[in-house]
């Protein structure tokens, strides 16, 4: 099977401070991969290279075959790549359906063609919207403006957003953070299966543990920009360099035993 | 009951005399009241006064004359709206005014489109009775040409031969130096101009100004910048010793509006345009003055001169004209005699420009103030090219 | 070689009573990010007290004596009107406070006036300090070397206090982070008072300091506002190092820049400010803004394309305005027309600031490009007024996309800094390029076809004009475009997420904007048969602000009636009244405090507040909690 996401040797620095040296993983298509560390391990900007925010020093990152180091933003979304943010990020000001119905007409059509200008957004991609709202379980709240909405429903409508470009690749930065316990499990739940269904590559961040190891299929460790483990939940928890990292902060086993 | 009869009398006496008012000569008058109240206060002063004079005198034939004023903030965009306001609700018979070229312009092309009579009072532009006169504009003060002329003529009679130039960088300022440039060259084939410095209007850096023209050894300084600019070049140039051993010649700053200020900083022994009201002893000054005086126990600035002869022209073209239509008030105005303040003036029935002149003479400090000596009053007759040529720069 | 260093020094002079001004407005801004319009009036009004009271104490003590006191009197004017006014509109969207400010140096304009008469004042030279020193041969003011040491030693001063006090240490923190102040447990309301009062005791003292050299005049407000802003950007936002730089570039290429180009004093500091921008987007010594917490509160209500109900409420005021010319007289048709074209460049403006979250502090050039196009076609090509309303929006579109691409490389206030840059070189282009465009004689003769000139038959074209670019705006609002534009408004991180461009899109809303105030441009020429350097001055692109924020800078379309309120009564108020801009400037600052959402947007709220009251009580308070709706 070959990787949907293969990145080699990425490297950051910032003023000097290297925040990722030669990081490699791979994801596969129906793949969850977690990412996890201690806070200022990289993890973010890992994200934030791979979906284009930051540019890296050095390193290659391959998305469904075709090179995107360096590229912009809006150009590795129209390769396949979804993105959720730790604070999430929508549009505040619109409804719940036009956040989607927003990024259904950027995939499809893109915001530059003469129906851009012609149309009324609110009446394209309606039947699409709901469906992916359906999907999230927010159709109920679908005419609400953002801006009411609770955070936890804030954070799935990213996920909606994320998946109206037909994503092969899903790129999640602490997709439960800030959400009730019993969100966060429907949240991962729904998440393992549309990646299963859709054979969707995923590579997610998390500090809730369980969540990591109920949900992973591979787990990568990230200390100080560097890769320190990798391997299946299992393997990974069991690793004494990982232990080490979270040693004292107890919340590799707080809750695993 | 009898109470309220009387006061439905009130009301019925106060609307017959709305109507008797409705049959007085309305002139409207537009200045830049809020924009510019050093120059317009003493201005409004001087045209009330003059009202008051007419209809004191039995008015314009017989009928009472009424000035509605209206300010333009000093924008001519809000000076057309203004003279809107004038011509269609107020029904005035003619348009009167301004002090921006820009603002005159603008109203003057207004009075063109509207076919409305301007006089204008105060703009000092050229293009406002040359090249882009029209039949509908006349105007009271000596422009731009004849203050250069005026001042050229005396600069000819310096030994000066490397001339500097400080003017503000606008259409005024760059009209200013031109014509200056331009006539005294005629006179003076051997004068040279060693440089020029163009000090955005309000806004000059006089220190660095006063060393660039220095530097570049003139022997001579035209000035065109006034108010705030001017005093800011007077005391940078005086404490750089940039006016010591140089003559200076200088639009406008004998005018008491832009010397006052000035105080005991005032620049000694410059040729300047300007009025001296302390020192003409003509009969027809000595009047003004002393109603002046008398009536607003303050001396008046040049802008009360120019609003005083502005009404007292208006009023001898509505009493000539015996009508309050535009044509007849055009033929009226051409070649009409005016006692103004400063003598007898005209208006020239070929450009619109009236012969009013201005006092030539040096500055020096009296008292801790600046005041003109050695001042002479100057025709305009005598600097403004003749009827025949100054048609042909109209249009 | 001695003229360079004389010319050097005078620089260093002149740098110095611009970098007092400067830091406090940086000050200010870095801190509270209250864009002080007002700022000029209070140096303005420093000057003016420092002359009351020096002429009285005229000793070399007395002097320095009145400048204190004269700029503590200021800072305790300033204090007062931050605790009055400003506080009671911290959470409104930023820019209202640069409108309430606007208001304040209206007021103070007239008031100086009233208090000390119309002319221009000269006060006393700084006795004992009145001479001049020979350098190098040549004669150089001794009170310009007090000034060379001022500015460093009050740079020094402000360093000291900045980096050597708990006081400055939190404002230090502010400027960096206002969110964390809060969390410390400071005081917030106290700190931004000092901070406001300091920046304009800076402001005061600086105009103080002028008392010497210039003369007092109540020009000086207008005459250093836009020169310090300027400053203030080029060195960075909130960075008071980079002001004295900024103060000290701007001062000496001006100095040695005439001694080249002697014109060149007009337009060199936007030059400068422009190249600053363009190579680095935050000044010489700035950091990047963290996100304006204006973002999130922009709207007052949730956007939604017009109701049934709203649409006819629209027709009924379209078919009432159609019916005007029946019932005014010409003069009022003329206003009503100037109205209408003040709605055109209002909402043309609201397209760019609302939907966009563009501020463009510039948009004076797109309204006079459009104005000169058509006038110089009309002059020099002699087209027709029918072919002229469309060049000149054609023309001002195209500037728009040169200007623009440089533009929308920038946001928030460095974006809004260029766009005044853009304006202010293209104003000095009309005013200096006296060949072509008449300088400030102007172009006149602009006048109607005959089909036209009669006043109701102009009111009814603008009138066609107004309603076409209502709706074209309303539409654009919510076509897949304008969401893009406002998803980059909401959240650029997002936005480029999902693949919208921002330089594409917002450079298309820029050029759209551009061209429909290039409309108004058109009529505005027209109607007034003439156009003149003005129309591309500050002040009209501070007439756009007032009339978007005044009508409700979070509605689609807001200015309407903004527009129609801010024409209606400066017109008015200058007909009728002596002091116009003491009573616009009262009225602007009740106005803000009133509707600090604007007047539609503040509507708005009462509106939704009253129907989610009536409604559902709980969920009512619930959503508006939510929404901060009723901060």
């Amino acid at each position: 099977m070959t990787a949907l996401l293969e990145v080699r040797n990425l490297s950051k620095s910032y003023q000097g401070v290297k925040a990722v040296q030669g990081v490699s993983l791979q994801v596969a298509p129906g793949e969850l991969l977690a990412m996890i560390g201690p806070n200022g391990a990289g993890k973010s900007s890992c994200f934030n290279m791979l979906s284009g925010q930051i540019r890296p020093d050095s390193g290659r990152i391959h998305i469904n075959g075709s090179e995107t180091t360096g590229l912009s933003p809006e150009r590795i979304f129209r390769l396949g790549v979804g993105r959720t943010f730790q604070v999430a990020e929508t549009c505040l000001s619109m409804t719940v359906r036009e956040n989607v119905q927003l990024a259904l007409q950027s995939w499809s059509t893109g915001l530059l063609t003469l129906r851009a200008f012609t149309g009324r957004l609110d009446r394209n991609f309606r039947p699409q919207a709901d469906a992916l709202l359906a999907l999230i379980g927010l159709d109920d709240e679908a005419d609400r403006s953002c801006r009411e909405l609770p955070y936890g429903d804030i954070k799935r409508l990213e996920l909606a957003i994320a998946l109206a470009g037909d994503p092969k690749l899903l790129l999640m930065d602490e997709p439960a953070a800030g959400m009730a316990m019993k969100e966060r499990i429907l949240l991962m739940q729904l998440t393992s299966r549309i990646a299963r269904e859709r054979q969707l590559a995923v590579l997610f961040t998390e500090h809730d543990m369980d969540i990591v190891f109920e949900h992973a299929d591979r787990v990568i460790v990230l200390n100080r920009g560097q890769l320190i483990a990798e391997g299946s939940p299992q393997s990974v928890r069991a690793d004494p360099a990982v232990q080490a990292v979270y040693l004292g902060s107890g919340a590799l086993y707080a809750q695993g035993h | 009951m009898t109470s309220l009869l009387r006061i439905a009398g009130l009301f019925l006496g106060l609307s017959c005399a709305g109507q008797a008012l409705a049959a007085d000569i309305k002139i409207g008058e537009i200045n830049s009241y809020s924009g510019l109240p050093a120059f317009t206060e003493p201005y409004r002063k001087g045209w009330e006064m003059a009202v008051d004079e007419i209809n004191a005198a039995g008015g314009i034939n017989g009928n009472k004359l009424v000035v509605i004023s209206k300010d333009d903030g000093g924008k001519p965009g809000d000076a057309i709206t203004a003279a809107n306001e004038l011509v269609s609700r107020e029904g005035v018979v003619m348009l009167s005014g301004s002090f921006f070229s820009n603002v005159g312009l603008a109203v003057a092309d207004f009075a063109k489109q509207k076919k409305v009579f301007y006089l204008a009072g105060e703009p000092l532009t050229d293009a406002i009775v040359w090249s882009k006169g029209n039949d509908y504009t006349f105007r009271l003060r000596p422009s731009n040409y004849v203050q250069a002329a005026m001042l050229a003529q005396e600069a000819a009679k310096l030994p000066a031969k490397r001339w500097a130039t400080i003017a503000p960088n606008y259409e005024y300022g760059q009209s200013a130096v031109a014509v200056f440039k331009e006539l005294l060259l005629k006179a003076r084939p051997d004068v040279e101009f060693v440089t020029e410095q163009w000090p955005p209007q309000g806004k000059i850096d006089a220190g660095s100004v006063a060393q660039a023209v220095e530097a570049a050894k003139p022997e001579a300084i035209l000035n065109v910048t006034f108010g705030a600019d001017l005093v800011k070049l007077v005391r940078e140039g005086t404490t750089r010793g940039l006016f010591k051993d140089r003559s200076v010649v200088s639009f406008l700053t004998g005018e008491p509006e832009y010397l006052d200020p000035l105080q005991a900083d005032a620049p000694q022994g410059w040729i300047v345009t300007g009025y001296p009201w302390y020192g003409i002893d003509t009969p027809e000054h000595k009047a003004f003055l002393d109603a002046y005086q008398k009536r607003y126990n303050d001396y008046p600035r040049l802008g009360s001169v120019v609003g005083y002869s502005l009404i007292k022209s208006a009023a001898a073209i509505l009493s000539r004209a015996k009508s309050t239509d535009t044509a007849d008030l055009i033929e009226a105005a051409k070649g009409i005699p005016v006692d103004t303040p400063f003598g007898k003036i005209t208006f020239r029935a070929a450009d619109h420009q009236s012969t009013l002149g201005a006092f030539v003479g040096k500055t020096a400090v009296k008292d801790g103030k600046g005041v003109m000596v050695d001042f002479k009053y100057m025709s305009g007759s005598d600097f403004l090219p003749s009827e025949a040529d100054a048609a042909k720069l109209r249009p | 070689m001695e003229l360079y260093v004389v010319q050097f020094l005078t620089g260093l002079a002149n740098a110095a009573s611009l970098f007092l001004v400067a830091s406090g407005l940086s000050l200010i801004f870095g801190v509270t990010r209250i864009v002080n319009f007002a700022h000029g009036a209070f140096y303005m009004l420093g000057a003016y007290i420092a002359y009351s009271l020096t002429i009285r104490w005229q000793t070399p003590l007395g002097f320095w004596l009145a400048l204190l006191v004269a700029a503590t009197a200021v800072a305790v004017v300033g204090a007062l009107l931050e605790i009055l006014l400003l506080r009671r509109i911290y959470h409104a969207p930023e820019l209202l406070q640069l409108l309430a400010t606007f208001g304040v140096t209206l007021i103070v304009e007239d008031a100086v006036r009233l208090l000390w008469g119309p002319e221009d004042l000269v006060g006393p030279r700084a006795a004992g300090l009145s001479g001049a020193v020979s350098v190098l041969g040549r004669p150089m003011p001794v009170y310009d070397f007090v000034l060379i040491l001022l500015g460093p030693a009050v740079l020094g001063l402000l360093w000291l206090l900045l980096h050597r006090s708990r006081w400055g240490l939190l404002v230090r923190a502010a400027t960096q982070d206002r969110d964390m102040v809060s969390a410390l447990g400071v005081n917030q309301k106290w700190l931004f008072t000092g901070v406001f009062a300091l920046g304009v005791f800076l402001a005061a003292f600086g105009g103080g300091l002028q008392i010497p050299r210039d003369a007092v005049s109540h020009f000086m407000d207008l005459s250093i506002i836009t020169e310090v802003f300027v400053v203030v950007v080029i060195g960075g936002l909130g960075s008071i190092g980079g002001a004295f730089l900024a103060a000290v570039i701007v001062s000496e290429l001006n100095a040695f820049g005439i001694l080249i180009l002697p014109s060149i004093s007009l337009v060199l500091m936007f030059l400068i400010m422009a190249a600053v921008l363009v190579l680095r987007p935050w000044g010489l010594l700035g950091k990047p803004l963290s996100r304006a917490r204006s973002m999130a509160t922009r709207e007052a209500a949730a956007w939604k394309p017009l109701s049934p109900a709203g649409r006819s409420a629209a027709l009924a005021a379209t078919i009432g305005a159609l019916c005007l010319p029946f019932m005014l007289g010409d003069y009022g048709v003329g206003v009503a027309s100037e109205v209408m074209i003040a709605i055109i460049f209002a909402i043309s403006l609201q397209f760019l600031m609302s939907v966009g979250g563009l501020d463009s502090f510039g948009h004076a050039a797109a309204l006079g490009l459009g104005a000169y196009g058509a006038a110089l076609s009309v002059q020099h090509f002699g087209v027709s007024m029918e072919a002229a309303i469309v060049i000149g929006p054609l023309v001002s579109a195209a500037m728009a996309v040169v200007a623009g691409w440089f533009c929308v490389r920038l946001s928030n206030i460095y974006f809004a800094m260029l766009t005044l840059a853009y304006a202010q070189i293209v104003w000095s282009v009309a005013f200096q390029w006296v060949d072509v465009t008449g300088g400030d004689n102007g172009i006149v003769g602009v006048w109607p076809s005959d089909w036209a000139s009669s006043p109701a038959a102009f009111y009814w074209l603008t009138l066609a004009a107004a309603v076409a670019v209502v709706a074209l705006v309303r539409h654009l609002t919510f076509s897949p475009f304008g969401y893009a534009l406002r998803a980059l408004r909401d959240s650029p991180t997002r936005s480029a997420t999902i693949g919208i461009s921002r330089q594409t899109i917002q450079h298309i809303a820029f050029v759209i904007s551009a061209f429909l105030a290039g409309l108004a441009g058109v009529l505005f020429a027209f109607l007034k048969g003439s156009v003149f350097p003005d129309t591309l001055s500050i002040a009209s692109s501070v007439d756009g602000l007032i009339m978007v924020l005044l009508g409700g800078f979070g509605t689609v379309s807001g200015s309407v009636i903004g527009a129609i309120v801010y024409k209606v009564s400066s017109i008015w108020l200058m007909s009728n009244t002596d002091f116009p801009r003491l009573i616009l400037g009262s009225l602007i600052a009740l106005l803000v405090v009133a509707f600090p959402q604007g007047i539609v947007g503040t509507l708005q709220i009462w509106m939704m507040r009253s129907r989610l009251f009536a409604g559902r009580p709980q969920e009512g308070t619930a959503r508006l909690a939510e929404t901060g709706g009723l901060s």
